[in-house]
């Protein structure tokens, strides 16, 4: 238990008390710039971060850009095939080399001084004779800067602790998750029609706990429960109920977490809702049929018949449910962050699956849907709150602490997050 | 379907009035009319927002949305946007809306195209977002009235930031 006498201070931004039960987060964990500083030294520089997925460059030398924990970074193929990370600025004055989202290429050419760039981030400027020393680029000082690479399942993630431990080593037990969602398909998985970039004004840590948090759902989701009622019928009211007996929360020391239940709407792969007409459940019995034979029953069972909402250490969210979503977000300043999300789906999906899909994410997860705007409100509202943080200074997350199999409506996903932020923001790392 | 197109005409009219209908359409928006501006669309209708730099005729079931409603989902919009529960909405915000550049693109057996250029102020806890983009309509005449069989809103920005969200209808 740590309760200094300087709450909010390094050391003292959580209470941690499970005898009493009771576990509390210093508000000033989400407002402080200090904080923030010290966020991006011990944890974005340090933990394995969601850079994407091998689908969204499917040949030889396909590359695109995206920013992660702030730095602009290009992720691309070799000739080979072969998945690399580059910092993308250039060597030279700074400028980044590759300004366009996405494309393919063997070279990268800076547009400012013309400096050159083979696709393995190799210096290749031809300059006359003279202009630089022969040894110029003997050690790579003048290569593109490498990031650590590391993959699982097709998903990447990059790392700029060089002495950090393994992807795997850092996912534990909650590879699983990946896997699951890996395992729905045959024929691989894939992101698909793009991808949905917003804003929240509050931090970046607000949206860790949302997507995970099963007792705001109904509270927050009325509306998009009343929808349901509307389009699937009273079964959703049963199935909210048989919801609460396969509910629970697991856990991992990394930092990791995850919900497991059986919501009451449609899952593409495979549970199909009345509204989906007898072909929809033809079709869902045979992906049934197909996972029992792959991956056996009960993991069957677990792809085709539970959803699932996983929060990885310190910002990715796969969202396992209506359809899947991968999640990832940066803070910007305290109270402000952007959001990445992508939809995945099975490589090959027949288009009435995939039509039921995409309506499932749009309706549910995307910043114009039934369901996001009003987490939006709820986290933004949050960080308004905040503001009173010095004479109001505790979040409470007490919630199901003394019981013994944690539900998904408890609260012990952020408890397991908060420790590992403690853990590594005491410099434990 | 086969009334609707019983009724339908697709006689040109003057810019102007499609400008009025623009304009009127606006208003009720900005005015929380939603029940009027439902009764603006056809029973066939769509109302779409996709994802930003997707090209005009880019369908949802391929391409990520924010918005894809058809007449229904629209419907249960309308309502939603029209409870205290719909949190993102409520306290409401305000919103003006300056549509321009109209142009009255032809004319086929769908109904009449016509494109916008569109502004939409929202204002909200001492924020104002700015949504900016280009409407694109499909109308049809029915009983004398303009109606909307298709609403597409192609957005100029390139990501949600810092609005967030689409809470509102564009």
């Amino acid at each position: 238990m740590s309760t200094g006498s300087n709450p909010g201070q390094a050391g003292n931004w959580i209470i941690d008390d499970p005898v009493e039960g009771v576990f509390k987060v210093n508000r000033n964990a989400f407002t402080s710039q200090e904080v923030l500083e010290l966020e991006r030294e011990r944890i974005f520089d340090r933990a394995w971060l969601y850079l994407g997925h091998e689908s969204e460059l499917p040949n030889s030398n396909d590359f695109l850009t995206r920013s992660v924990a702030g730095r602009e970074l290009i992720f691309n193929r070799n000739r080979k095939g072969e998945f690399q990370a580059f910092v993308n600025t250039c060597p030279h004055r700074g400028a980044q080399v590759v300004r366009e989202p996405s494309g393919n290429a063997i070279s990268f050419k800076c547009f400012y001084h013309g400096w050159a760039f083979n696709n393995n981030g190799k210096f290749a400027t031809r300059s006359n004779p003279g202009t630089y020393p022969d040894s110029f680029n003997c050690a790579g000082a003048v290569d593109l800067p490498k990031v650590r690479l590391e993959s699982h399942r097709g998903f990447f993630f990059i790392n700029y602790a060089p002495e950090a431990e393994s992807l795997l080593d850092f996912l534990g037990g909650a590879v699983e998750i990946i896997d699951l969602v890996a395992d729905h398909s045959p024929n691989g998985m894939e992101i698909v029609g793009g991808t949905q970039e917003y804003s929240i004004r509050a931090n970046w840590k607000l949206l860790l706990e949302n997507s995970y948090d099963g007792f705001h759902a109904p509270q927050t989701h009325e509306t998009y429960f009343e929808y349901l009622i509307k389009e699937i019928g009273p079964s959703v009211l049963e199935n909210i109920q048989t919801l609460s007996e396969v509910q629970r929360a697991h856990t991992f020391p990394q930092g990791h977490a995850y919900t497991e239940a059986r919501a009451p709407w449609g899952r593409p792969v495979a549970r199909a809702i009345p509204t989906w007409g007898e072909k929809g459940a033809s079709d869902a019995a045979v992906m049934v049929a197909e996972l029992n034979k792959r991956v056996g029953p009960e993991r069957a069972m677990r792809i085709a018949d539970r959803d699932r909402n996983a929060g990885f250490f310190p910002n990715l969210v796969i969202n396992d449910i209506m359809a899947i979503t991968v999640r990832t977000f940066y803070p910007v300043q305290p109270d402000l962050m952007l959001v990445r999300s992508w939809a995945l789906a099975p490589i090959g999906e027949e288009p009435e699956a995939r039509h039921r899909r995409l309506n499932n994410f749009l309706e549910f997860l995307g910043p114009g849907g039934f369901a996001t705007p009003d987490d939006v409100e709820a986290l933004e509202s949050a960080q308004r709150g905040y503001t009173a943080s010095k004479v109001a200074p505790w979040n409470d997350i007490s919630r199901g602490m003394q019981r013994e199999i944690p539900r998904a409506d408890d609260e012990a996903q952020m408890r397991a997050f908060w420790r590992e932020w403690n853990r590594r923001m005491q410099g434990e790392c | 379907m086969g009334d609707v197109m019983a009724n339908t005409t697709t006689r040109l009219r003057s810019r102007s009035d499609y400008e009025d209908f623009l304009y009127r359409e606006a208003m009720l928006l900005d005015q929380w009319r939603l029940e009027e501006w439902y009764a603006l669309f056809t029973p066939d209708s769509v109302y779409e927002v996709p994802t930003m730099g997707k090209a005009r005729d880019a369908t949802p079931d391929s391409a990520l949305f924010y918005v894809a409603d058809d007449y229904a989902r629209l419907r249960h919009r309308v309502d939603r946007l029209l409870k205290a529960t719909a949190h993102a909405e409520w306290p409401r915000s305000t919103h003006v809306r300056i549509v321009g550049n109209v142009i009255v693109e032809g004319s086929d057996e769908n109904g009449t195209q016509v494109m916008c250029s569109i502004v939409t102020y929202r204002s909200k806890n001492n924020f104002t977002d700015t949504y900016i983009g280009h409407a694109y309509y499909t109308l049809i005449e029915e009983g004398g009235q303009l109606k909307i069989r298709s609403k597409r809103v192609l957005l100029g920005m390139n990501s949600l930031n810092p609005h967030g969200k689409i809470s509102i209808i564009l």
